[in-house]
């Protein structure tokens, strides 16, 4: 699915090359002709790998980097935005990551699920959501993907997009779509994998041609509960994806430190795995559109992405007390997958002013997400006992002096 | 860890100091004996009972208290009991668990909260809370050398905001004992953890303005609670409130209040109340507006003594 936006379409449309080059050749390439990318192969874990060529276009590549320059500048906002403290509470970035969520979303459409962990932003952006639901969810304002409720963990968007991702109720672990059918967003390690296999369940049952992807880091796989869904999505064929994100630290433990087995994609024993340069979103989308037609068929599958974080486990880690900074800043230059797309653009005869232009567009997107954020209202208090229960019943809800309220449930937030 | 070659202290991040630097340093002195685990709850906690049984003395850390709940079935159903289902024969009495709860100020649905009375009601464990530095080190040695398996929950709002002069060397405080922290005549306000300071201003605050003369009792153990000073202390002022961060339904309190009221009716001058968390996830947002604050105590104070 080839994600565009209007105007570099239009750019596109004009031409890739300078004037004078086109006449030369007689005929410009068109943004939309495919052409064929190798990356780094898979490693495979009992099943056939893909081969390690990748069909592409320029306007695949084109939407492709709009997404992910987007979510790289978002996460960068939100660092500042931290550290002016308009951000409270624990923060999870993502950049560095970009290329993981941008490939998934490149083989999928929104009729399969997606649920994954605290690191959750550009899950949200990838869903279809907006930079502001994140930003004003982030700063816990109502207009927020989870209204303002869930803060940065908790990312969900609602009921006709309107307000944002969970009303600031979240905050940054908790967005969530339903239209696009992102299940959040979980602050609790582990706990959307089984979560993961019960979408998946659903799926099947309903008898739809789609899988759910669940995913998770390398701290997680050593969770318990892991292992509790990897058997039962083995045992009754679910067509769900494992996607481990292996950013190779769980917290400030690296994974030889954590782990037997730091092979993720082959600790599923009797589920197959795969091992995807996480770095290349050309590669995670071959990967992706190969196992999603394996899970359909045959049932789950894990994804191993190797992918790296340039921050620290949240924004209150360092992220240096574990590691070098010179293994972070190499991993910049060498392997960066923003600037990774942006080269491929280039190398392949697109404008560099386009990308230059977009670029600006996307900075003002997120810095005006920014701003209408910072001057979003917080929700009202009577938020605070909304929505815990569907039926209270005779529940009067105790509030901290011992008075009572009643607990209402109203699920769109609309008062 | 000089003393007793039997303890190790272990979880996730340990090693490199802890995300909130309690075990910094430990890795250099002691080596293998800190260590850092998977992250996996359950499987730390039972593998720390299975080392209790041997006789080691593990000082197991959840990162947490918000990421307890795996570990649950660990803690009821195989610490509590092993005395008792195996007629004394094992015990995981030397285990001692560990973790930071309770809110910070922006912490959220699974970084704030407080956790202690689902634990509070499981016989064959102990379960601890200091309110001060000098509390937590001695408190936290008796939990280590007691017998029995104890929960140290550490609030983690006072890890930094909480400055004292802590005693050198080696000492503990006992286990089940309150502690008097400010003698009154009118009310006796009890609390445990970062609370006792809320309750310490609110009592300020209602002597400077309303001549209120409040008894502040730091519970410090929760299980099992020192009943005689708590009775001693309502026999003396007739009045009790109780507060903790916690949500108000079923929290902690209510045992207090259920036991109180039996054992002190007739001295009772007003019905005994609690200032708690609202019966809500812990927010994000909400946060001021959920937790018991000293405006709250100082209303429900004034409101008993009026009664």
């Amino acid at each position: 699915m080839a994600l565009r936006s209007a105007s570099t379409q239009l750019l596109g449309r004009a031409g890739l090359l300078p004037a004078a080059v086109c006449n030369a050749f007689h005929r410009c390439m068109s943004t939309s002709d495919k052409f064929s990318v190798e990356v780094l192969p898979f490693k495979a874990h009992r099943i056939e790998p893909p081969n390690n060529v990748v069909e592409t276009s320029i306007d695949e590549l084109v939407g492709m980097y709009e997404l992910m320059y987007k979510m790289r500048r978002m996460e960068i906002a939100a660092d500042m935005m931290y550290k002016a403290k308009l951000i409270r509470g624990f923060c999870h970035l993502y950049d560095g990551q970009e290329a993981v969520m941008t490939g998934i979303e490149a083989a999928l459409t929104k009729e399969d699920a997606v649920i994954t962990s605290y690191r959750d932003h550009c899950q949200h952006l990838s869903r279809g959501g907006t930079v502001k639901e994140v930003m004003a969810e982030l700063m816990g304002k109502r207009d927020g993907a989870s209204k303002g409720l869930g803060g940065s963990m908790h990312i969900t968007a609602a009921f006709g997009g309107r307000g944002g991702a969970s009303k600031g109720l979240g905050g940054s672990m908790h967005m969530y779509n339903r239209q696009a059918n992102f299940y959040g967003g979980n602050g609790i390690v582990g706990a959307q994998i089984p979560l993961g296999a019960g979408l998946a369940f659903a799926l099947k049952y309903q008898k739809k041609p789609n899988v759910a992807i669940a995913m998770y880091g390398d701290g997680a796989a050593n969770q318990g509960q892991k292992y509790e869904a990897l058997n039962m999505a083995g045992l009754w064929n679910l067509p769900v994806i494992f996607v481990c994100e292996n950013n190779h630290y769980g917290m400030g433990t690296a994974e030889w430190r954590a782990a037997k087995s730091s092979t993720f994609y082959t600790r599923g024993d009797y589920i197959p795995g795969l091992k995807v340069d996480g770095m290349d979103v050309l590669a995670v989308k071959k990967s992706m559109e190969f196992a999603k037609a394996y899970a359909l068929e045959h049932g789950p599958i894990i994804m191993e992405m190797d992918t790296y974080r340039y921050h620290g486990h949240s924004m209150s880690d360092p992220g240096s007390t574990y590691r070098t900074r010179d293994e972070i800043s190499t991993m910049r230059q060498e392997r960066d997958p923003v600037e990774r797309v942006r080269k491929l653009l280039l190398a392949k005869g697109y404008d560099a002013a386009a990308i230059k232009a977009m670029e600006k567009s996307v900075k003002k997107e997120v810095d005006t997400a920014v701003e209408e954020s910072k001057a979003a209202a917080i929700p009202p208090n009577e938020w605070l006992w909304r929505n815990v229960y569907v039926a209270p019943a005779n529940m009067d809800m105790r509030t901290v002096e011992g008075t009572y309220v009643q607990p209402t449930y109203d699920p769109t937030y609309s008062s | 860890m000089d003393s007793n070659d039997k303890a190790l202290v272990f979880g996730e991040d340990v090693a490199f100091g802890g995300v909130f630097r309690c075990t910094v340093g430990l890795l250099e002195r002691y080596g293998r004996r800190c260590f850092n685990t998977p992250l996996c709850e359950q499987g730390i906690v039972g593998f720390g009972i299975g080392l209790a049984t041997q006789g080691y003395t593990p000082i197991a850390e959840i990162q947490f208290a918000d990421y307890i709940y795996p570990a649950f079935d660990q803690l009821v159903n195989e610490a509590a009991k092993y005395r008792y289902r195996s007629g004394g024969t094992f015990t995981a009495g030397g285990l001692t668990v560990r973790a930071p709860y309770g809110a910070v100020g922006h912490g959220g649905h699974y970084h704030s909260q407080s956790v202690e009375s689902f634990f509070t009601h499981v016989p064959g464990l102990k379960v601890v809370v200091p309110s001060s530095p000098a509390q937590a080190k001695g408190l936290l040695l008796s939990c280590i050398q007691d017998p029995d398996p104890c929960i140290f929950f550490e609030p983690k709002m006072l890890y930094r905001t909480s400055v004292e002069e802590v005693p050198v060397g080696e000492y503990t405080i006992p286990l089940g004992q309150a502690q008097v922290l400010r003698e009154g005549a009118d009310i006796t306000l009890i609390g445990w953890g970062a609370q006792v300071h809320v309750l310490a201003q609110a009592a300020q605050a209602v002597a400077d303005a309303d001549g209120i003369s409040c008894e502040v009792l730091d519970l410090r153990t929760l299980l099992p609670w020192d009943v005689q000073a708590v009775t001693a202390s309502v026999n003396k002022t007739g009045r009790l409130l109780v507060s903790h961060e916690a949500p108000l339904s079923s929290g902690f309190g209510a045992e207090l209040v259920a036991e109180v009221s039996r054992r002190c009716f007739l001295r009772l001058e007003a019905p005994p109340v609690r200032v708690c968390g609202a019966d809500t996830p812990f927010p994000l947002v909400f946060e001021p507006l959920y937790l018991p604050g000293v405006e709250r105590v100082v209303d429900a104070i004034r409101a008993t003594v009026r009664f």
